[in-house]
This record gives structure tokens, sequence and C-alpha cells, in this order.
């Protein structure tokens, strides 16, 4: 019998939003105690910023640019490899359940099988799909053919109605208003919290590792629609947190002159979103222009935010709960984590786009080792540590093999996670790569990012808003915020040319055949 | 995204004879036969209906069926539509292989990009309808 392995995401989920990563809003006991007994990692990073590509590096373990999903709407092939199938054939019993989007949600014609799972069950055609005997499928709200969905369509029809609308009448992301300030994707949600998707995905969860004889090994995905957008989380949970009383983040300079000095030091298309001249692609609401964004907009999506990330924590808890009674508390590998941040008034923003900082950038990631793995260490106790140094998501699937004692697959791009910052020094974690191509009605944006040392540098490539020359450097240390871009700072010259010669020469292999981009999401 | 109308087109080049080609894309009735997703379709007069694998039933107009130029119209006129038009065009390249090029224009601009997608998925099933091959 070997190490089980229950990987648990959510969704657009920033870093400072835990408290064991000193966020100070939500109460996060549960993925604080797996980092008291685990690794945490203060410099997780992304490959994407957005769902598709971010997800598609988790089941893949390779850059966008090698497995393809360069942005949302772009289908992940049926084919692609896969770390849930290289444990399936390794003997584990493999599942995910709540949010895949390795393909389009927006699909009339149903050409997408994850699409179509909900009306053949939770085992997909042939036995599994990527990997995945088990994939039961659920998103931010009650649209659509998702298990999730479907499932309220056919138990509690009277809460399909409650949710925000993610897409409105024109088929564009909604700006609908809502809550107290009237800020966008803010809805006053009665729905039950039982019948809540994040409950959902837990009690889906504990059903499926229910099916499961007691010696299985076993592989878990446990997807979270929350925190993303929209902010509708069950009412009766709202009051947990008063939005009158939470402060603004520190990203978020109150005075506009200084919101928009800020905005004006970075490349051109950061201020033609904020006016609402240029939205580059289908992440935020076409119709919201993010200068009307208020300070109490700020504080109540902050509010709403923090309330589901404590719910998503109470879930894991019954998880985790579920586990230990099954006797299994020992062999279970814990990793939390998230796809991708979100602005959350970071700049005067909400959402996200093309904009690597931290915001989107920096992940919350707990690693909570099964304690029998740690049978042989002198005293027995967990060895909790930090690890400063950058990892990826494109790490996972390496880990998840190392886990299960099986030698990662040559197409798998990045490492096996390192447990300690002297672990990651021996093997090299020295930089991480995050990209972004968007290309949507003749408007397309390049970034390519690497963070190494102190810095963040991003370099544009040429597009609708860029000749090519623009880009973006940081000093972690001086600029934790990331409000002073020392791109064009010639004092900066020979290091911004080190970190971009370094940049291109570290980028990974391109996908022979491009995928073509088939839905906005 | 700026523009609320969008325009998308794709292609795909195949050896075999033009006349091939237009024989199922120029047939407003085989659309099942090579588009993905289609369940099933009505043709009366100039009006066609097809029922997605959604179950959404699609009412268009036909516009546009032209066998000299190899060119098919259509319009979708479900209200989701403020503004669609598709075409598609069977071009006879003179070497044993023609080029069919599939183009959408609608409004909203994000339900182009859902025809194309799935447009696109559908000019890819040519090859194996017809038994022919793809020039890459």
């Amino acid at each position: 019998m070997g190490r089980k392995i229950l990987l648990v995401t959510t969704d657009q989920q920033r870093f400072d939003t835990l408290a064991c990563n000193g966020g100070a809003l939500s109460r996060t006991p549960v993925v604080d105690g797996l980092a008291a007994e685990g690794v945490r990692y203060d410099r997780a990073h992304p490959q994407s910023v957005v769902c598709m590509p971010s997800r598609s590096t988790i089941l893949t373990g390779q850059h966008p640019t090698t497995h393809g999903v360069f942005m949302n709407g772009v289908p992940l092939p049926p084919d692609a490899p896969s770390v849930a199938e290289v444990l399936r054939t390794s003997g584990y019993r493999t599942a995910l359940v709540g949010k895949s989007h390795f393909e389009p949600y927006f699909d009339p014609f149903l050409r997408f099988e994850e699409n179509l799972l909900s009306t053949i069950g939770t085992t997909p055609h042939g036995g599994s799909r990527r990997g995945f005997e088990h994939f039961e499928t659920a998103s931010h709200g009650a649209m659509g053919p998702l298990h999730y969905a479907q499932w309220l369509v056919h138990n509690h029809p009277e809460a399909l109605g409650m949710y925000c609308r993610a897409i409105d009448d024109h088929l564009q992301v909604s700006a609908e208003a809502g809550g107290d300030t009237d800020a966008p994707q803010v809805k006053v949600n009665p729905i039950d919290r039982g019948i809540y998707h994040t409950d959902w995905v837990a009690d889906r969860t504990i059903d499926w590792l229910d099916s499961l004889d007691a010696d299985d090994d076993w592989f878990c995905w446990m997807s979270f629609p929350d925190p993303h957008h929209p902010w509708d989380p069950p009412e009766s949970e709202v009051g947990r947190i008063d939005w009158r009383e939470v402060p603004l983040p520190a990203g978020y300079p109150e005075d506009r002159s200084t919101r928009e000095a800020i905005i004006d030091g970075k490349p051109r298309h950061w201020r033609a979103w904020y006016d609402g001249t240029l939205v580059s692609n289908y992440e935020a609401p076409a119709d919201w222009v993010p200068a009307t964004l208020t300070a109490d907009q700020v504080r109540e999506v902050n509010a709403r935010n923090a309330v589901e990330v404590e719910l998503i924590d109470e879930a894991l808890g019954r998880v985790l709960a579920r586990v230990a009674e099954r006797g299994w508390g020992d062999d279970v590998d814990v990793v939390f984590t998230t796809d991708h941040g979100e602005l959350q008034g970071d700049f005067g923003l909400l959402f996200k786009g093309p904009y690597h900082v931290d915001s989107l950038m920096r992940l919350p990631l707990v690693w909570r080792p099964a304690p029998s793995s740690r049978a042989g260490a002198a005293d027995g106790t967990p060895a909790a540590s930090v690890v400063h140094r950058p990892v990826g998501l494109v790490d996972l699937a390496p880990t998840f093999c190392a886990i299960a004692g099986i030698e990662p697959p040559e197409w798998m791009q990045g490492a096996p996670l390192p447990v300690d910052d002297a672990d990651a020094e021996a093997r090299g974690f020295d930089k991480v790569l995050t990209e972004w191509d968007s290309e949507l009605f003749g408007v397309d944006v390049h970034l390519r990012t690497m963070m190494r040392d102190r810095w963040v540098v991003t370099a544009y490539q040429p597009g609708t808003s860029h000749d090519g020359t623009e880009g973006e450097l940081y000093d972690l240390v001086d600029d934790p915020l990331q409000q002073v871009n020392l791109w064009d700072d010639p004092a900066a010259r020979p290091l911004r040319n080190d970190l971009v010669a370094d940049l291109w020469d570290s980028q990974p292999e391109a996908r022979s055949e491009r995928l073509t981009l088939e839905a906005p999401v | 995204m700026t523009a609320r109308r969008g325009s998308m087109r794709h292609s795909i080049r195949l050896r075999c004879p033009a006349e091939k080609v237009w024989d199922l894309v120029g047939a407003p009735v085989r659309l099942p036969e090579w588009w993905e997703g289609v369940e099933s379709c009505v043709v009366e007069g100039d009006e066609r209906t097809i029922l997605t694998r959604s179950g959404l039933p699609m009412p268009e107009r036909l516009l546009t069926i032209d066998p000299q130029q190899r060119r098919f119209q259509y319009r979708i006129t479900s209200p989701l539509f403020v503004e669609h038009l598709s075409t598609i065009d069977v071009h006879d390249l003179g070497d044993g292989t023609c080029l069919t090029v599939y183009s959408v224009d609608s409004e909203p601009a994000v339900l182009a990009l859902v025809i194309a997608g799935a447009a696109r998925a559908a000019l890819n099933n040519l090859p194996e309808v017809l038994g022919v091959e793809e020039c890459r």
C-alpha cells in the first residue's frame, strides 16, 4: 500500500488570503494546520494567470507553450499527457471532483466531452478521461451541463436563479452589480449553504472516497470553483465579515492620482483597461470600467472573497476528517493550491488579465507530506518548513509521481517540489516562468515573465498595444507591491539585460502544431 | 474584447476535386454528416432549423446556394444573435486540390468565436467523411 494523494485546488485565490501567509481577513485553520505540519511555499507561481492554461499545466506538468493551451477557450487535446493517467496506470484509483476546465464551457453543440459527462454519469467513456476514472464537474454557478448544475436542476430547481449570472444578455462576462456597494459580480445569494458548490464538491469527494477499498491507493483532485468571481457566497455566511471593517489592501492606494500614476508607469494596456478603452480578453466584464471602482467596493469584494475562502477551508476540514475516519490519515499527502490569483483591488483593478504581478502570480501552495513518510525522522515530529525559492505549478505533476514512487516521465518539465530551501538550492530551483498569449477579435497581447532572485521581469512581444520594446521590471524586496517599474531605468539596464537574456534562454519547447481558439472561455 | 461584432475564418485544403466537397457542404440537409454536435436538421424552402446536441434549436435562413461559385451562405435567425452571416466557399486550386473556407460574422462577437470553433472542427472532419487527404 502506497501514499495516497489529495490535490486540493481553488480558483483564483491570492497568496495573502491564507492566515498562514499573513492574511488577516479569513480564518483558515485547516490549511494553516497543514502548513504547520508540512511545507509552505513563499514563491509559488502559475505558468499562466488564467484557468485553462494553468489547469492544463497542473495536469500535464508542462508549460503552456508546450501543452499548447495558450489562452482560455483553447481546448486541451484529449490525448494530452496527464499525471492522472500515469498514476492510474500505476495502480492508483483516480478522481477529479469539481472544476476541471480543460475544455471550453461555451459549447452549444456539446462538442467537448467534459460538458457531456453529466449525461452519462461520472464514469467517462472508455473507463477514464485524462486519467480520471471518476469525473464529476462543477463551476461557479448553476449554468450549463456540468454535474453540479444538473444536480441542482433535478434536486433544487429553486436555487437555479439564486447565483449571480456569469454571462449577460450580450454573452459578455456579466458586469451585473450588487451587494451594498453595487460592486461588479457581487450578488446576494439566498442559497442554502449545504447545496452551495463548495460543500457539494466536498460531499461528492467524500462519496467517492467512501466507494474505495481501504487498501486502495488513490489520487483525488478536489477542485473548488471559489473564490473566483462572482462573489456570491451563501448569504447566511456573509455576516462573518463586515465589509465596512475591512481594511483596504496595501496594493490599493486610495488616492486616485497615486493609483493612476502607478499604472502610468507600466505598459500602456494597463491604463487602457483601467480607463475602459481596451479589454484584451474575456476574463473581465467588457462593460465595466475599472476606473469607477470605489474603495467601498474593494472592501466588499474582499470581504465576500474571504468568506468564500473560509467555506473552502471548512469543506476541506470535512474531507480530511473523513480521510482520518477511513484510517488513511497517516498515508495521505495533501497539496493545497490554486490556478492563479486575483487583482482584488490592487492598482484599482479587479479580476485578471495580462498583468504579471504578485496579485495574479503569487499563489498559496502548501504540501503536507503523508506523516507515514516521515516515520524515519529522528523524533517523528513534523518537519515544517518554508521554501522561499521559486517553484511553479509545473512542479506539481512530478511531485505526485515522486510521492507515488514513480519516475516522472520525460515530458514533464518541472521537478518534484523541494521540501526546504536547502533542497531547493541543491536542486537548482532558482527561477520560474509565466507566459501570456491572447488573440481575440483583432486584439493580441504577448508577455513572457521570469521571477528570479528578487526580481520579476516581463518582456513584451509585439501586439495591439505594444511594439515589443516594452517591459516591466520589479524589485520584490524594495518594492513588494510592484508599483515602481524599473524597465526604463538606466541604472537597471545591465540587470535588465541579464534577466531578459536568461528569460529567453529559459523558454520551454514549443508545441509543434499550434492549437486553435474555439470559444471565449 | 472591444468589439460587439466578431469576424472569424477557418479553412482546410483537401486533395480532391472541389465538386466532391461542394456536394457535401453545399447540401443544406447534409449538415449533420460533417458538423459534430448537430443532431438533426430540417429544411423547408429557404428555412433550415438545426437541433444541437445540447437540445438548442437554431433557426436559419438560407441565403445563397450557388453551385457555380460553390458558395453557401446562411443567417442564424435565433434571438441569441443581433446579426449573423456564415459563408462557405469551396475554391478549386487547379492542382487537384481545393480550399474550403468557412467565414462567420456575428453580433454578439463571442458567438462568432463559438460558431467558428465548431466550424473548424467540422472542417477537420471532412477528410474522414469524404475519404480524402488533407494537404498541409
